[in-house]
C-alpha cells in the first residue's frame, strides 16, 4: 500500500505540472481542447491526492509498521479514533494533508465553473495548479510520507526494516479537539487559496467588473469560518490539556493562525467597499495576496522551527523550500500587480469621517495594525538577530498592550459600523441609532463599577460588550417588528424570517454577537484567580467561593495509558457541588505523561483543576485550581460566529416570494401594512 | 483635501499609539537568546537583562519544594544552577536529561532565577531498536 500511496502522490504530482504547463499553454493559445485537458488535469491530481492520503491512512489502519511515518506516530493500542489524527501529527502527514483539502477546494472550484467563467478559470486553474505542485514537490522529494523504515548498514546503504510495534502518538495529541482542531485549521489555511486564486486570475486576465468577488465570497467565508473554528478549536484544546490555565498564550503557532484570520477578516469587510461605492480596489486584492502569504508564512513558522515554540518541529530543512515558495508568489503578485494596476482604478472618493466607507476604513486599519503588530513579535527574534546579532523575544506583555486596546476599538466599530449610511450619516440618524445603545452601554459600565469592577479594560469592555450587543438586538428587533405588524407571526418567526430574507446582513449581525460574547469571554480573564498546594489527602484548599476536598487518590488503567487520578470533591459555600478528577496520564509505549484538566464549568466562572504532580521529597500531590470568570462566553460565542458564518452563506430568500407572500396575507390591506413592509426589504444595509 | 487630512489625522492618531504601546511593551518583555558559555562573557547591564538559555537538566539535580523547583543546567561544558519560581505548573516534559529552555534573570548570588520553563524530551523517538528516525515532538 506504501508503494501504491507513493505511486499516486507521484502521478499527482505529473498532473499537476501538466494542469500548471498546459494551462499556460491554453491561456496563450485559447486552444478549447488544451483547456478542458488542463481543467481535466487539474482534477485528476485531486483524485490522485486523494487516493494517495487514504492509502496513507489504511496503512495507518492496518497497524504496517515497515513505513517510518506509522512507525513515529501510532502504535497498536492506539483506538481508531486517534489512528485517523495520527495522519496530521507528524510533519509529513501534515503536509500531504495540507495537499487533500486542498485539493477538496480545487475539485469543488473546477467542477463547479467547469461551464462557466470561461475567461477567468484557465488563470484560476494555472494558479490552483501552481500552489498544489509546490506542496507536491515538498510531499514527493522532501518529506514523503511513504518513506519505508531503513537502517543504514556498513556499506551505507539501506536495508529495510519492519517493527512489530510502533513508537505511538504523543499524549498530547491524544484528546477529541486534536481530531478537529487540525482539520479545521487547515481547511482554513488552505480555502485562501480559492480567494487568491480568483484575485490573481482576475488581476492578470483583467477580467471586468467586480465579478471575482461575488464569486470568491462564499469560498473566503467558508475558509474564514475553518480558521475561526480552528483557532478557537485549538485555544480550546490548549485550556483542556496543557493544564496551565490558560488558551492563550501568544505562542508563535497561535499567533501564525491569527494573522491570515486578521487579513482574512479585513477583507470580507472591506470587499463590501468595493461592491457598493467601487473603491479599495488595489487595497482588497492586496488583502488577498497577503492573506494566502499568511497562510504560507503560518504553515512555514509551524514546520520549521524558525521561532522555538511548543509546537514547532524539530530543525528541518523544509524551511527553505517554503521562504522559496513565498519569495515567488510575492514575486508573481508584484508583477501582476505593476502590469495592470490601471485595472484597480478607484471609481469613487471618501465623503464623511461619519459614514459607513469610514467605518470599514477603519476596521481595516485596526486590524491590519494588529497583524503587523503580532506579525513582528512574532519574528522579532528573526529580525533582532539579522540587525543586531542578539536573538531578542517579546512576550505577552508586547501582544497584549497593543491588541487589547486595538480589539476594544474595534469592538467598537464593530456596534458602529453596520448602523452608518454610505457616504453621509445625518445627526438625527445617529441619535435614532445609537442613544438606546449608549445609554444601556454607560448603565452597565456604572452598575459594573458600582459591583467593585475596577480593571479599566474590563470596564470598558463590557460597556461595549452591552452596547453592541444592544445595537444588534435593537436591528432585530426593528426589523422583526415590521415582518410582525405584516404577518402577525410571533417574534421568533419574525426574526427568522427576517434573517431568511436578507442572510447576508442578518448572519453578519449574528457573527458580530458572537464575537461580542468573545469579547465578554476575554475580558473575563482580568478576574482569573488561582491557588497551587501540596494536598495529604483529607484536607482542603480554599479558592474563591469553593472548597477543594481531596478525599483520596486513585490509579485507572486504560488501554493505552495509566492514569493516577485525584479524587477531589467541590464544596460551595460548604455545600457539596460535585466531584472532580484531575489525572495524570502516564503512557508506556513512549514513556510520556500528561495532564488531563477537571473542569466546572459555568457561564459564570469555571472552576479549573489540575493534579500538577507528586512532590518527591514530601510524598504528597500538588493541586493546581484556577478560577477563570465568563471563559465559557468564549466557546458559546465561537459557536455563534459559526453559526452566523453559515446563516450569511445560505442564499437570501428571494424577495419576489416575499412581495408574493406579503400580498396574499394582506387580504384586507391596510395602508400602514405595506409600506414598512418595503422598508423590511430595503437593499445595500448590509 | 479637508476631508483626507481628517482621516489622515485618525489614522495617524492609531498609528502612533499603538507604536508607542508597541514600544512600552517591548522593553517589558524583550528577552535575549543566550547560551551558556555566553552567559559568563556578559557584562554590565547585559547581565540582568531578561533572557533565556537553553540547555539539559543534570541527572538527578531537581529537587522539588514549596514555591520553588531547584535544578542544575548543563551544556557546553557549562554548569547553571535554577531556580524556577514561576506560577505555571512545570511542563510533564521537565524531567532528568530532558532539553529544557530557561526564561528569566541571573540572580546577583550566580543563580539564574527562571519564571518561565519549555521543556522537551530529547530521547523520545531516537535511536529505538531497528532504526533511526527523525525526532518530532508536539504536533501543530
Amino acid at each position: 500500500m506504501d508503494v501504491f500511496g507513493s505511486f499516486a502522490l507521484i502521478l499527482a504530482f505529473v498532473c499537476a505540472l501538466y494542469a500548471f504547463g498546459g494551462g499556460i499553454a491554453a491561456i496563450v493559445t485559447r486552444h478549447p481542447l488544451l483547456i478542458k485537458s488542463a481543467r481535466q488535469s487539474g482534477m485528476a491530481t485531486c483524485a490522485l491526492i486523494f487516493v494517495s492520503t487514504l492509502s496513507l491512512v489504511y496503512l495507518f489502519f492496518s497497524d504496517n509498521y515497515s513505513v517510518a511515518y506509522v512507525v513515529s506516530h501510532s502504535n497498536r493500542d492506539l483506538s481508531t479514533f486517534f489512528k485517523v489524527a495520527a495522519l496530521w501529527s507528524g510533519q509529513e502527514g501534515s503536509l500531504l494533508f495540507w495537499s487533500f483539502l486542498l485539493a477538496i477546494y480545487v475539485f469543488s472550484v473546477l467542477f463547479t465553473y467547469r461551464s462557466k467563467n470561461g475567461e477567468l478559470m484557465p488563470y484560476v486553474g494555472v494558479i490552483l495548479a501552481g500552489v498544489q505542485l509546490f506542496f507536491l514537490t515538498i510531499s514527493n522529494f522532501v518529506a514523503s510520507p511513504f518513506k519505508a523504515l531503513g537502517v543504514a548498514n556498513a556499506s551505507g546503504a539501506f536495508d529495510l526494516v519492519a517493527r512489530a510495534d510502533g513508537n505511538g502518538l504523543n499524549p498530547v495529541l491524544q484528546y477529541p479537539e486534536m481530531v478537529i482542531h487540525p482539520p479545521n485549521l487547515y481547511s482554513g489555511y488552505t480555502g485562501f487559496t480559492i480567494p487568491f486564486a480568483f484575485a490573481l486570475a482576475a488581476l492578470l486576465a483583467r477580467y471586468p467588473g467586480e465579478k471575482w468577488i461575488h464569486l470568491t465570497r462564499k469560498w473566503t467565508m467558508i475558509a474564514w469560518c475553518f480558521q475561526s473554528m480552528g483557532i478557537l478549536l485549538g485555544a480550546h484544546w490548549a485550556y483542556a490539556v496543557l493544564g496551565w490555565g490558560g488558551y492563550w498564550g501568544w505562542d508563535p503557532v497561535e499567533n501564525a493562525s491569527l494573522l491570515p484570520w486578521l487579513t482574512g477578516t479585513a477583507f470580507l469587510h472591506s470587499v463590501m467597499m468595493q461592491e457598493k461605492r467601487g473603491m479599495m480596489k488595489v487595497w482588497n486584492v492586496w488583502l488577498v495576496f497577503v492573506t494566502f502569504m499568511l497562510c504560507i508564512l503560518g504553515t512555514l513558522l509551524t514546520r520549521s522551527g524558525v521561532v522555538s515554540s511548543v509546537h514547532a518541529f524539530a530543525q528541518s530543512s523544509i524551511g527553505s523550500w517554503f521562504v522559496g515558495f513565498l519569495c515567488v508568489v510575492a514575486g508573481v503578485c508584484l508583477a501582476a500587480y505593476f502590469k495592470n494596476k490601471d485595472y484597480l482604478k478607484s471609481e469613487n472618493q471618501l465623503d464623511s469621517l461619519v459614514s459607513r466607507e469610514s467605518s470599514f476604513l477603519f476596521n481595516n486599519l485596526v486590524l491590519l495594525v494588529a497583524c503587523v503588530a503580532v506579525l513582528s513579535g512574532t519574528l522579532f527574534p528573526v529580525f533582532s538577530e539579522w540587525f543586531t546579532g542578539s536573538r531578542i523575544s517579546v512576550g505577552a506583555p508586547f501582544f497584549n498592550k497593543v491588541n487589547i486596546p486595538l480589539g476594544l476599538l474595534l469592538l467598537f466599530l464593530t456596534g458602529v459600523g453596520p448602523l452608518l449610511a454610505w457616504r453621509k450619516t445625518s445627526t438625527e440618524s445617529l441619535l435614532r441609532n445609537f442613544k438606546w445603545p449608549s445609554i444601556l452601554g454607560l448603565l452597565a459600565g456604572v452598575t459594573a463599577f458600582m459591583f467593585g469592577v475596577r480593571e479599566m479594560f474590563a470596564l470598558i469592555c463590557f460597556v461595549l460588550c452591552v452596547f453592541v450587543g444592544s445595537t444588534i438586538v435593537q436591528e432585530f428587533f426593528r426589523g422583526a417588528k415590521v415582518v410582525r405588524i405584516r404577518s402577525g407571526a410571533s417574534w421568533l418567526a419574525s426574526c427568522v424570517d427576517l434573517t431568511l430574507r436578507n442572510t447576508r446582513r442578518y448572519g453578519g449581525y449574528i457573527v458580530h454577537l458572537g464575537m461580542v460574547m468573545i469579547f465578554i469571554g476575554l475580558a473575563g480573564q482580568a478576574f482569573n484567580k488561582e491557588v497551587e498546594k501540596e494536598l495529604p489527602i483529607g484536607s482542603t484548599v480554599k479558592i474563591g467561593n469553593y472548597d477543594l476536598l481531596l478525599q483520596s487518590m486513585d490509579q485507572k488503567q486504560e488501554k493505552n495509558y495509566v492514569a493516577d487520578r485525584m479524587i477531589v470533591e467541590v464544596l460551595r459555600n460548604d455545600k457539596p457541588v460535585m466531584m472532580l478528577y484531575p489525572e495524570r496520564r502516564n503512557f508506556p509505549t513512549n514513556q510520556e505523561s500528561g495532564t488531563m484538566v477537571a473542569i466546572y464549568s459555568t457561564l459564570r466562572e469555571d472552576l479549573y483543576v489540575v493534579y500538577a504532580g507528586m512532590n518527591p521529597q514530601t510524598n504528597l500531590p500538588t493541586v493546581h485550581a484556577f478560577i477563570n470568570p465568563l471563559v465559557k462566553w468564549v466557546w458559546w460565542g465561537g459557536m455563534v460566529v459559526v453559526m452566523g458564518t453559515i446563516v450569511a452563506l445560505l442564499p437570501s430568500r428571494a424577495a419576489v416570494v416575499v412581495l408574493a407572500k406579503a400580498a396574499s396575507t394582506a387580504g384586507a390591506p391596510e395602508l400602514g401594512g405595506m409600506r414598512p413592509a418595503q422598508v423590511a426589504l430595503r437593499e445595500g444595509h448590509d | 483635501m479637508k476631508k483626507q487630512a481628517k482621516f489622515g489625522i485618525g489614522i495617524g492618531v492609531i498609528v502612533i499609539s499603538m507604536v508607542s504601546l508597541a514600544w512600552l511593551g517591548y522593553g517589558e518583555s524583550k528577552t535575549y537568546y543566550h547560551t551558556l558559555a555566553e552567559l559568563d562573557t556578559l557584562k554590565g547591564s547585559a547581565r540582568t537583562e531578561r533572557m533565556r538559555i537553553g540547555g539539559t537538566v543534570q541527572n538527578g539535580s531537581i529537587h522539588r519544594m514549596t514555591g520553588r523547583v531547584d535544578f542544575v543546567l548543563e551544556g557546553e561544558g557549562k554548569s547553571l544552577p535554577v531556580s524556577y519560581v514561576g506560577s505555571d505548573p512545570l511542563p510533564d516534559t521537565f524531567v532528568d536529561n530532558s532539553q529544557a529552555l530557561i526564561e528569566g534573570r541571573p540572580a546577583a548570588d550566580g543563580r539564574f532565577v527562571a519564571e518561565h520553563i519549555q521543556a522537551k524530551c530529547a530521547s523520545k523517538y531516537e535511536a529505538a531498536p531497528g532504526g533511526k528516525l527523525p525526532a518530532t515532538p508536539a504536533g501543530t
